[in-house]
């Protein structure tokens, strides 16, 4: 037998992941961005379940302010894949009134994406999540369980989480509350990359460098598009640049970037200083705490 | 650096580090996160920032690697975190169990998935009962690699005879313990002697850095190659066009060595079959290992269902409805002989009653304390569990997958409980 690689003993963890919720809970939904991690999240489930077909949906939380070229992207791999999928939208949560959207400048859907979350998974009665959040991402993720527990109001309670030991996950709720599952906890960005890589595994070409309108604020480049307003000062250019992660145009920071293949593309990352969330994300920088409040409040 | 980041082939080993509080565990992960340079600008900033605004005097490395806000504000650490680095050679997945209250159900927490145990020592303290008790939760857990890293090395002024003294008590708890493999290393993780590069001011020396005992340990042995287990976990039933008959048995490889032909036995019913296939998405394999999730199809139409277990034939576990175990109680309401729970072992869950508490442990003595009225919380002892139905098992010193379970307490759906089968006793 060969010797059993980091990105073979990772994949077997996270396909035993996804088969432990399928298993334990009813209603699992899979949560499907069209990013990066989410892609991985779809390999992991056909690894898991063919030649059978996913026992749960596929799920996308719209902002409305999505890249088109994501867009287009996720409906081709989830119709090629021949599963289902379900848009929860938060323009609807807009229309009616479940939220309000934020105006000016830094106006940013990031926060209301919670609410339309939440909805559907009481909507359509899931009881499980299962999401591509990783605990290389940010630190409290550190210490986030695989099986994540939420309560009623869909809230995590970082003093009350159930012990994972071995690799026994604890499925076991309460009507009303659920769990978020994440199988890919234990990867590292350059793991998922060279997941992708080894798969074969095709991205949205946003994650390729290409021509883009950005303009500066903050240190970051975002995309110039209908959904921001542009503050004083600040003027639209055009620029080569590729995304570390997939997210809202308002708040995803692109990078400068010549990368057009995948093997330039993890060569950059491989070489580059700053965290993903510190160079793209634009809602993790306000406060230090920033990311565990918004988890408090059943944040994804 | 990896000449090749795409090159995803590096062996994924799992550690879990401890320590008693201002042992330096922070300061040594830091350390080890700052010296294979998994540290990112941004992050290095943040912590020179907070250093500053702390008073630190230093850039506290310690910061790096503390998470949730309860932490930061008093300082210290409550729940297991986990983190990765890389070397060349190796990808490591690092559990941090912080080291006093809720200290034991921390440690088997992150434990119970390693390959190797980092123990931290203060070298002007030596060996105390904290590092008997570490020690003595990993041998438990079945951890064969210990590694001490006696700390602080500089406030005993690099002493050799210090940290000779310090790794002969350390060598007589690694008898005391049947520790297969324990190292002591001399290290000052604040100044990063001995952790990536090798110290100056302890030429006396000569045995592996930190990080080169971590890189070059030999870990892929630990496997249990020998006594076949595969639990099932989900039955793949397509029933479409393409694949009207099609039934697979999906799970991961608990134990052994699986190939098409093989002779196997499902538990609990007895029935036995042959292995037609081991599959993976990408098509058939010749042969699988622990711990691959593959998918086995049987030669014959059996009636198999998630919570059985496919075992080799010649070797099979015992199946059994009494347990005798180790247990890691981790829930402030004790356990107490008459109480019922659910337990799940591998993919099976059933419930089960406490018959007696034959025995506490002392882990700083590592002494029998004798029959007990109960466990509290953090406690560790042997139990004897009648259970609703039969669980096919393993001795865990022979088999960590399907010798561990745990414990749920039904009302309030917490994990209650660690459990380790001592002895596989049929009823
Ligand atoms: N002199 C010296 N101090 C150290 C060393 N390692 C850690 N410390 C200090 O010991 C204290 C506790 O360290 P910390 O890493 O926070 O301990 P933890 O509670 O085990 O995580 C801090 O003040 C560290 O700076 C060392 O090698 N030498």
């Amino acid at each position: 037998m060969t010797t059993l690689t980091h990105l073979d003993a990772l994949e077997s963890e996270a396909v035993h992941v996804m088969r432990e919720v399928a298993a334990e809970l009813e209603r699992p939904v899979l949560l499907f961005s069209g990013g990066k991690d989410s892609i991985v999240l779809l390999r992991l489930a056909e690894k898991a379940f063919r030649p059978g077909g996913f026992p749960f949906p596929v799920m996308h939380v719209d902002t409305g302010h999505n890249f088109p070229e994501v867009l287009a992207f996720r409906d081709r791999r989830v119709a090629e894949l021949g599963e289902r999928l379900i848009v929860a939208s938060v323009q609807e949560s807009i229309d009616c009134g479940r939220v309000v959207e934020e105006t000016g400048p830094r106006a940013s859907r990031n926060r209301l994406q919670t609410t339309t979350l939440l909805d559907a998974i009481e909507e359509h009665g899931f009881d499980a999540a299962i999401g591509g959040a990783r605990r290389d991402e940010e630190r409290a993720r550190a210490k986030e369980r695989i099986f994540s527990f939420r309560d009623d109001f869909g809230q995590w309670e970082p003093r009350a989480q159930r012990p994972e030991v071995w690799d026994l996950y604890n499925g076991r709720i309460r009507r009303g509350e659920h769990v978020r599952v994440f199988p890919i906890s234990n990867w590292t960005e350059l793991d998922v990359w060279q997941y992708i890589a080894r798969e074969g595994l095709e991205i949205p070409p946003i994650y390729f460098a290409h021509e883009r309108e950005v303009f500066a604020r903050d240190g970051m480049l975002y995309a110039a598009s209908e959904h921001v307003e542009l503050a004083d000062g600040e003027e639209a250019f055009l620029a080569s640049v590729r995304y570390r992660t997939v997210g809202d145009m308002t708040c995803t920071g692109a990078v400068p970037s010549e990368a057009r293949t995948l093997t330039e593309v993890v060569h950059e990352i491989a070489a580059s200083r700053v965290t993903e969330r510190g160079q793209t994300r634009a809602d993790d920088r306000f406060t230090e705490a920033a990311m565990e409040d918004r988890k408090r409040i059943g944040y994804f | 650096m990896q000449a090749d980041p795409l090159d995803g082939t590096s062996e994924l080993v799992r550690l879990v580090t401890c320590g008693s509080v201002d042992d330096g565990k922070s300061t040594l992960i830091g350390r080890l996160l700052y010296d294979t340079k998994q540290i990112f600008a941004d992050q290095l900033e943040h912590v020179e920032e907070t250093s500053r605004r702390r008073g630190d005097g230093y850039v506290n490395l310690a910061l790096l690697t503390d998470g949730l806000r309860a932490e930061r504000e008093q300082g210290i650490t409550i729940d297991v975190a986990y983190r990765a680095f890389t070397t060349p050679r190796r990808r490591f997945q690092l559990a941090d169990a912080p080291g006093h209250v809720q200290y034991t159900r921390n440690m088997v927490t992150g434990a119970s998935t390693a390959d190797l145990a980092i123990i931290l020592v203060d070298a002007r303290h030596g060996v105390v009962e904290q590092t008997r008790r570490h020690a003595s939760i990993s041998a438990l857990l079945g951890i064969r690699h210990l590694l001490v890293a006696v700390n602080k090395m500089d406030l005993v002024g690099y002493d050799e005879s210090r940290f000779r003294a310090v790794a002969d008590a350390l060598a007589e708890l690694g008898a005391r313990l049947e520790a297969p493999d324990m190292v002591a290393i001399p290290i000052a993780a604040l100044h990063g002697d001995n952790v990536a590069e090798r110290s100056e001011a302890m030429p006396w020396y000569d045995g592996p850095t930190l990080l080169e005992h971590l890189e070059t340990v030999e870990i892929g042995g630990d496997r249990n190659l020998a006594e076949g287990r595969f639990p099932v976990q989900w039955v793949i039933r397509p029933m479409s066009a393409e694949h009207p008959d099609y039934r697979g048995y999906a799970g991961r490889v608990a134990g052994g060595v699986w190939r098409a032909g093989d002779e196997v036995v499902v538990l609990p019913s007895g029935r036995r079959s042959r292995v037609a296939a081991v599959e993976t998405l990408d098509g058939p394999v010749a042969a699988a290992g622990p711990p691959m999730s593959v998918t086995i199809r049987l030669e014959d139409d059996l009636d198999v269902a998630r919570g059985d277990m496919l075992a080799h034939a010649g070797a099979p576990p015992t199946v059994t409805r009494r347990l005798d175990a180790t247990v890691c109680w981790m829930s402030e309401r004790p356990l107490v002989p008459g109480a019922r729970y659910a337990v799940k072992h591998t993919t099976r869950m059933v419930r089960a009653a406490v018959d007696e508490v034959v025995d506490r442990l002392d882990l700083e003595t590592l002494e029998h304390l004798g029959g007990a009225d109960r466990l509290e919380l953090n406690d560790i002892g042997t139990v004897r569990l009648r259970l609703s139905g039969p669980l096919a098992v393993d001795a865990y010193r022979q088999s960590r997958a399907t010798g561990c379970f745990i414990i749920v307490d039904e009302a309030t759906n917490d994990t209650v409980g660690a459990g380790i089968v001592v002895e596989a006793t049929p009823d």
